[in-house]
């Protein structure tokens, strides 16, 4: 458990220092927020309708943009042959990097999204549960983008394939994500199914991804 | 203590009694190894026996195969066909988790300092000694700087010291002189015998011949 | 060389499994045709739009079958390591996409005079398409790795995943759509079929099956062509 905190920590701080993690993200979260309102126009009761939806779409969007670089650096420098190496298995390393993905890029996305939501008139009822649920969410985002990065971390052009690898992975989450940040009788069954997707990712992901890794070790 | 060594003499690794205190020879056994990389034959037909303190010198034209070598024996790699055992060491750990790897790819983080670098690998493998690690290859006065402004040679320095912070019973380097300055070359290769006499096992892909009497030299891509 | 043990006696086998599998073909898609365009009846509330049915179900059940040999097939290259197991999957990716794609152009059109519309977001049609870009996906991969070995174990990968991951889809979209109503109901011709309509829908089934399996070993065959093809340039190059 040491092992793996060192890990977390070590790309925390490195989060920090090279910045561009959240802020890009965030920014680009922004971007898309505010294109919506542009390319369907300012009626306010639609853009209510759509806006838990549109939330999610632009934080599933934002997140895939940085799932690229969740491995590529490490593969690169060598440092995950070292991690290879290492007495943990990479199974661990592979969640301790969607960990820190989660805590430097999904999770402050998550906790800043609600609060865009005026721009497109979100309904304030409809901000906790969102804000609930995309907490929630944002770790089972983190995770298949952990995926989607070890599968394509040799490639040089892999960030157009983790899309199309990973958003049909997503479909399920926006579904749910989505019916469960409306405040209405629906929340409970959908919230955890939500919560079932991320336990079952938190088990799948880190033996698929770490076969992924293992095989461009090799 | 460490950097006052003279010449000659091996560094003497806190650690390095280790491998002796485990008791009867530990030996590095490759059978028949044959590899293959991307559907290519890169050698067939490999075969050495390495005992505790011996150094095997890898040598041979690009492209024959040491590098993949260096990768199979730690496990970042697949033979096609033969084995390659470690008898007499840790029975629960791979060969790999009981080996250095070393190539060019340094594993640094530039925004990390050299400290901050060596003290995640020394806790990410398992406890690491941070003053033998700056001392073996002199980086004491560096350790503060993020890894970022540091030469090539440095880099280099500051990548071949995981060697020194943490202890392991097989060192696999894949040409670690280059870069290296007389001074730097002169503590890798004490590092290295230092590791030799502690009992410890190496085997070493290099150009340029160390100042070390190797046990036994593996010439690749001669036999096609 | 041993490799190519078993590749030369699937090239064999394909040779003379071939010609009998491209005949039975023949004979079943023209029996299946006629009979779902001449002898089977118009359906009471469809009239003859529903004839594209015939076309149409098959595909979509083809797209769901091909997907499960793949990751089947991929199931077994990563516990038995047979080289042809990739070889399957990775030739049977492309056919298996364009049944999806068949299933969803031919659904289109159906749709069409069904719902007034060219799309409608039924919750099979999304599935289908979902299913549409996990074959994309698959199909990506293969292109994108250079190395034939390493991409075969990634490939793996990511065709067991999508295999894991089409129920779910299935279920949520079925969740998402019982949540919109929007659509009208997608309902085929009743809970009972006629057997006037059931026999050319079965026999269309087995039509498609036979075209799979050809294609399949036509594919295989050429794949393997290529490896050697590889293999030699490979040699080639050797000691140069």
């Amino acid at each position: 458990m040491k092992l793996i905190w060192a890990l977390i920590r070590r790309d925390l701080t490195l989060a920090t220092r090279q910045g561009g993690g959240a802020g890009t993200a965030i920014g680009f979260f922004v971007t898309v927020i505010v294109l919506l309102p542009l390319g369907l126009g300012p009626d306010q009761a639609l853009l209510q309708r759509i806006a838990p939806g549109a939330l999610w779409i632009a934080l599933l969007l934002s997140v895939l943009l940085s799932a690229e670089r969740i491995f590529q650096a490490d593969y690169e420098d060598g440092s995950l042959d070292a991690m290879a190496l290492g007495v943990v298995p990479l199974e661990l390393v592979v969640l301790a990097k969607a960990m820190a993905h989660w805590l430097t890029t999904s999770l402050p996305l998550a906790v800043v999204a609600p609060l865009f939501g005026f721009l497109i008139n979100l309904d304030p009822q409809d901000i906790l549960p969102l804000w609930l649920a995309m907490m929630l969410g944002s770790i089972f985002l983190s995770l298949l983008a952990a995926l989607g990065a070890a599968i394509t971390v040799a490639l040089r052009r892999g960030g157009l394939l983790v899309s199309l690898l990973i958003l049909p992975f997503y479909v399920p989450c926006l579904i749910f994500g989505v019916a469960a940040s409306r405040a209405s009788e629906l929340v409970q069954p959908s919230l955890l199914i939500l919560t079932a997707l991320v336990l079952a990712s938190f088990v799948l992901v880190p033996v698929a991804a770490a076969a992924a890794l293992r095989a461009y070790l090799k | 203590m460490l950097a006052s060594a003279g010449r000659g003499e091996g560094i003497a690794l806190p650690h390095a009694s280790r491998w002796v205190k485990r008791g009867p020879m530990v030996q590095l056994h490759a059978d028949s190894l044959a590899c293959q990389r991307g559907g290519r034959t890169v050698f067939t037909d490999v075969n050495f026996t390495l005992s505790s303190g011996q150094l095997l010198e890898l040598r041979g034209p690009n492209g024959a195969g040491k590098s993949s070598l260096l990768r199979l024996i730690a496990g970042l790699g697949e033979a096609i066909s033969g084995q390659i055992t470690l008898a007499g060491g840790n029975g629960d750990l791979s060969i790999g988790q009981q080996a250095h790897y070393a190539a060019h790819q340094e594993a640094i983080k530039a925004p990390l300092t050299v400290a901050e670098n060596l003290k995640f690998w020394g806790d990410f493998l398992g406890g690491g000694d941070m003053a033998a690690a700056l001392a073996a290859f002199d980086l004491g006065a560096l350790a503060d700087y993020p890894a970022a402004l540091l030469s090539a040679g440095q880099k280099r320095r500051l990548s071949l010291a995981r060697l020194a912070l943490v202890p392991r019973l097989l060192w696999l380097l894949d040409e670690p002189t280059v870069g290296l300055d007389a001074n730097s070359l002169d503590r890798l290769t004490r590092l290295l015998r230092g590791h030799l006499s502690g009992g410890g096992l190496a085997v070493v892909a290099t150009h340029a011949p160390l100042d070390l009497t190797a046990d036994a030299t593996l010439v690749l891509g001669t036999a096609r | 060389m041993q490799k190519f043990a078993n590749p030369a006696r699937f090239l064999k086998l394909a040779e003379t499994l071939l010609p009998p599998i491209w005949g039975v073909t023949i004979l079943a898609f023209a029996a299946g045709l006629y009979m779902s365009l001449v002898t089977a009846p118009p359906d009471y509330q469809q009239g003859e739009t529903v004839r594209i049915m015939f076309v149409h179900v098959p595909a979509a059940w083809m797209a769901l079958m091909v997907y499960t040999s793949m990751a089947a097939a991929s199931i077994m290259a990563a516990i038995f390591r047979h080289p042809l197991a990739d070889m399957a999957a990775k030739a049977a990716a492309p056919i298996g996409a364009m049944f999806c794609l068949l299933a969803l152009i031919t659904g289109s059109l159906w749709g069409k005079p069904m719902w007034g519309a060219w799309w409608v977001w039924d919750a099979r049609l999304t599935s289908v398409f979902v299913l549409l870009l996990l074959y994309l996906g698959y199909m990506a991969v293969w292109q994108a790795i250079e190395d034939p070995h390493r991409a075969a174990l990634i490939a793996r990968i990511v065709a067991i995943a999508g295999f894991i991951n089409v129920p779910i889809v299935k279920f949520s979209v079925d969740w998402w759509n019982s949540l919109h109503q929007g659509a009208s109901v997608f309902r085929m011709g009743g809970p009972t079929i006629d057997a006037r309509m059931l026999w050319p829908l079965l026999i269309m089934a087995l039509a498609y099956t036979l075209l799979f399996v050809g294609l399949l070993l036509v594919a295989m065959r050429s794949e393997i062509a290529q490896r050697k093809l590889r293999q030699l340039r490979l040699a080639g190059i050797e000691g140069r």
